[in-house]
């Protein structure tokens, strides 16, 4: 037992778990800030309550379970949970819509299954994915990229009104917008891409505003990468199969696919590399197993985009990937020092004799 | 810088080896009193062979060997042994165990082994000096040194690797003893790569030692004739564990030791500079182990530095002898900080495995803050220096899954505490890893324990059909003898069977003669496997030779069985005739 501890010394280390979700928190913040510059104080009010949701419901269970509150919630994970969660959604969620996906997040998701460290699939993605079962209409109505300073732009007052769900479920038509990736998945199979987009489909500056976000999701990610708070494993992998198999397909059908670019930036690619794929809890283990499992991610994202029925997909692609962690991780296992190569599969190692020493 | 290779993982911590490395070595105080665990090494614990009240010199036997894995143990002080009693001795749980006490006289006579000169003296007679003289491994494994030094009768050595990396913080004893003894450790590493037939010897030792890599350097220019093993002096860069043994082979040769295996199966030899040194002594000076060098350090000492200390002595009068203040040690630490153990006190004896004692202060190494939940993290797995995944190895360790655990090879973790050290949620990876390990140790154990009840009960059985079997050929015996007695004297046409019957009966009892001619021959060849196998374990020390034992007087029960069966059959057949 080691009695000497990395983040006790004064070496580069990122820090006992909970400075580690707080990075996570932090470098969420240019996205967030991007998303609020574009799509109005929906956005914050969607983070500021799922966050107030998740330490209430992660401070309920903690109580049921007799477990140190404080100290649990200091571990941050049910803030990232409800970041992620928050940032996900359509800006301006009315708020029964985000209890129940905090709900499937903190409790079905990740208490149920043990807590911290022991949930099979990653918390937030399993509210997500709930909602967008569940509630198809107020999941898919994004607001506009109006900006936050525009006059035409719902104020605080009218946000607060409408999540408070008096004003009905849907929000009225001038607020909202289809995403890009959504407009697109509904073009006319007879329209040709570029006619499609010649047609301006999306509300002005929708296209802007989302590759903006983007790109900031992605300097949130080179932070994380810079104080080694993820491996570049599974964003490698993850957005290298994304872009090979955009690629193709744009290559072999230039006028039906979106190009590659429009994969890459038009919706929740770049967060999902950065954010949700490398929730290590629910990923594959080892490092080898990382390139499969952010491959694997990368591809069934690809698959539900064209040839499903729904028109971003990470929630999906990250959950059915999380089922596979497993398997994965019992054919991935790095070849241990003084063996020949690598024990693969769920078999016993043949005939473990007495060791020696 | 010489060319090497690499080990997966490894970690930087704090060397923190600058401030008992400053001072030259020097010698503790002569103790008023020694307190010798009779248990000093691996293996079995020597058996004493002095009595209370008794008068012994300063490298007297004072306890005996017991079987192959073990060695003597001699009085580290000249005076009159005091008692044989139980005492605590460095444990992480703060074990007793029995220690022999000796009042010192102060005069500290000596009593020395005849002188050899190892480059003419038998490699038997040496071996046999290095178990004479109670040299075991000073690395921290302690495992007794004539067992390595023999190990050329079984494997072919080529390479004998000093291992003069020390790459865990605040240890600086070979650092030290090096700028000072460098001469001896290289004459020991000779006498060594001749015993065990290596062709050369590689030194390796890391980069943060520069006055030790002179000394080294200067002697290697010094010493050694044409004769002499090549020697090569091997700097790598710091990097924990690179100490460990097969870490660092797999730094200088690029050769991984098996798993479960030893670096002797891959033809290399490890040893630490200290253990050198010392059999150099025993055979040079006729010196038995009696003293170690032991690192005193941490914030709480006002004088560090590294003493020559006889074994035995009291923990807390070292570290008096280093100024210790004791009101600031927050923990007390035998080895370093990665794989050394916290103690409870300091009224235990040093013995031969102390390296390293580190008082500490509280802001020098904090208490490490509550365990958390395993996040998955991967930072584990980034250290691990022998390429495993500890974070899974957590995960089955915790759920009591052996099976698990040894698919992903948790007999292969060195227990380096790399994994311990980066995790951030500072779960105490290595504790858990060795506690799988005693419980799967533990089980086999119990296992082997129930095999060999069942074959202790096989025998009793055997022994039991043997007994009823011969009981039925003497009744066959005795009944053919009256047959022939009746014969003889003419009665035998009375009693002739009738001829269908006879041939019916007849076949019946060659059937029964050809199966146990067949039995015969099958429990001939289990006892002939039997003596191979107890013969083999005899050879080779492996193998527990009481079970082979019993197994093999089984196999013969059981032959004289069939033997009996067949003469009770024959008899019958005769007598039927």
């Amino acid at each position: 037992m080691s009695l000497m501890h990395a983040e006790q010394t004064a070496i580069r280390h990122p820090g006992d778990s909970g400075r580690l979700m707080a990075w996570v928190a932090i470098a969420t913040l240019p996205g967030i800030i991007t998303l609020t510059w574009h799509f109005g104080w929906g956005v914050i009010t969607n983070i500021l309550l799922a966050i107030l949701m998740g330490w209430s419901l992660e401070a309920t269970v903690m109580r049921l379970r007799r477990r140190p509150i404080v100290a649990t919630l200091r571990d941050n994970s049910a803030l990232v949970t409800a970041i992620l969660l928050g940032a996900s959604l359509p800006p301006a969620s009315p708020w029964w819509l985000l209890l129940v996906g905090m709900i499937a997040a903190i409790i079905v998701a990740k208490h149920l299954f043990g807590g911290l460290g022991h949930n099979p699939f990653n918390p937030a993605m399993v509210g997500y994915a709930l909602l967008l079962i569940s509630f198809p209409v107020p999941m898919t109505q994004w607001t506009a990229p109006l900006g936050l300073l525009s006059s035409q732009a719902p104020s605080l007052s009218d946000i607060v009104f409408h999540i408070t769900g008096l004003s009905g479920t849907t929000l009225p038509d001038t607020w909202t917008g289809a995403t890009a990736l959504d407009a697109f998945k509904n073009k006319p199979e007879t329209v040709m891409a570029s006619e499609f987009w010649a047609t301006s489909p999306l509300p002005e500056g929708a296209r802007t505003a989302w590759y903006s976000v983007s790109l900031a999701w992605l300097a949130g990610g080179m932070l994380l990468l810079y104080q080694r708070i993820i491996g570049w494993q599974i964003p490698a992998a993850m957005l290298g199969s994304v872009l090979l198999a955009a690629t193709v397909l744009y290559a072999v059908d230039p006028s039906h696919h979106g190009s590659p670019l429009f994969h890459l930036l038009g919706g929740a690619t770049l967060f999902g590399a950065f954010f949700i794929a490398t929730d290590p809890v629910s990923a594959a283990t080892s490092r080898r197993g990382k390139l499969f499992y952010g491959a694997g991610i990368g591809l069934l994202i690809m698959l539900i985009r064209t040839s499903g029925g729904y028109p971003d997909a990470v929630a999906f692609a990250v959950l059915l990937m999380n089922f596979t962690v497993p398997f994965i991780d019992y054919y991935t296992q790095p070849r241990a020092q003084g063996h020949s190569r690598p024990n693969h599969g769920i078999k016993p190692p043949p005939s473990s004799n007495e060791d020696r020493r | 810088m010489a060319r090497h290779f690499d080990f997966p993982g490894g970690i930087h911590p704090p060397a923190r080896k600058q401030r008992s490395a400053e001072a030259p070595l020097r010698s503790a105080p002569l103790p008023s009193r020694v307190v010798l665990p009779l248990q000093q090494h691996i293996g079995t614990p020597a058996e004493p062979c002095v009595s209370p009240g008794q008068y012994v010199r300063t490298g007297e036997r004072i306890a005996i060997a017991q079987g192959m894995v073990s060695t003597d143990i001699h009085a580290s002080i000249s005076g009159w042994v005091r008692s044989i009693e139980s005492h605590p001795v460095p444990h992480p749980s703060g074990e007793r165990a029995s220690c022999i006490v000796i009042d010192g006289d102060d005069k500290d006579e000596w009593q020395r082994l005849p002188v050899l000169n190892w480059r003419q003296s038998h490699h038997a007679e040496l071996i046999e000096r290095l178990r004479h003289a109670g040299i075991v491994g000073l690395g921290g494994a302690t495992f007794p040194a004539q067992i390595k030094a023999a190990i050329g009768e079984h494997h072919r050595i080529d390479s004998l690797v000093v291992n003069a990396a020390e790459c865990e913080p605040y240890i600086t004893t070979d650092d030290v003893m090096l700028r000072t003894h460098a001469d001896d450790v290289v004459e020991g590493a000779r006498l060594m790569a001749h015993l065990c037939g290596a062709e050369r010897i590689l030194i390796g030792i890391e980069d943060d030692k520069p006055e030790a890599i002179n000394a080294l350097e200067a002697s290697l220019r010094a010493s050694g004739t044409d004769d002499d093993a090549p020697i090569a002096l091997r700097v790598i860069a710091t990097r924990y564990p690179s100490g460990g043994e097969k870490q660092l082979i797999k730094r200088l040769l690029n050769r991984e030791v098996p798993s479960r295996g030893l670096p002797a199966d891959i033809g290399v030899l490890c040893h630490n500079p200290g253990t050198l040194r010392a059999a150099v002594q025993a055979v040079r000076e006729g010196r038995p182990m009696v003293s170690r060098v032991v690192t005193l350090t941490g914030a709480a000492v006002n004088r560090p530095g590294n003493v020559e200390a006889r074994l035995g002595s009291l923990m807390c009068d070292l570290l008096a002898a280093a100024e210790l203040r004791e009101a600031e040690v927050s923990r007390l630490i035998m080895g370093g900080p990665l794989m050394g153990f916290e103690l409870s006190h300091t009224e235990i004896p040093l013995v031969k495995a102390s390296n390293c004692l580190i008082a500490a202060t509280q802001d020098e190494l904090p208490t490490a803050p509550p365990e958390q939940p395993c996040i998955r993290c991967g930072a584990c797995e980034t250290a691990c220096p022998a390429g495993l995944l500890p974070q899974q190895l957590y995960w089955y360790a915790r759920s009591h899954d052996h099976d698990k655990a040894e698919l992903f090879n948790l007999f292969d973790c060195i227990e380096c505490g790399a994994c311990d050290f980066v995790c951030p949620s500072h779960i105490p990876l290595a504790q858990y890893f060795r506690a799988a390990k005693d419980e799967i140790r533990f089980r086999r154990h119990e296992a082997l324990k129930a095999e060999h009840a069942r074959h202790r009960f096989e025998l009793r059985q055997a022994r039991m059909e043997r007994e009823a079997a011969e009981k039925e050929a003497r009744r066959q015996a005795r009944k053919a003898a009256i047959r022939r007695r009746s014969q003889d004297q003419g009665l035998s046409e009375d009693s002739q069977p009738t001829e269908t019957t006879d041939n019916a009966a007849n076949a019946v009892m060659e059937d029964d003669i050809k199966t146990l001619r067949i039995a015969q021959a099958a429990a001939r060849a289990a006892v002939k496997k039997a003596e191979k196998a107890l013969a083999r374990a005899s050879e080779t020390g492996e193998g527990d030779i009481d079970d082979l034992e019993v197994q093999l007087a089984t196999a013969r029960e059981n032959l004289r069985t069939t033997e009996s069966r067949l003469s009770a059959a024959r008899e019958a057949r005769e007598n039927a005739s």
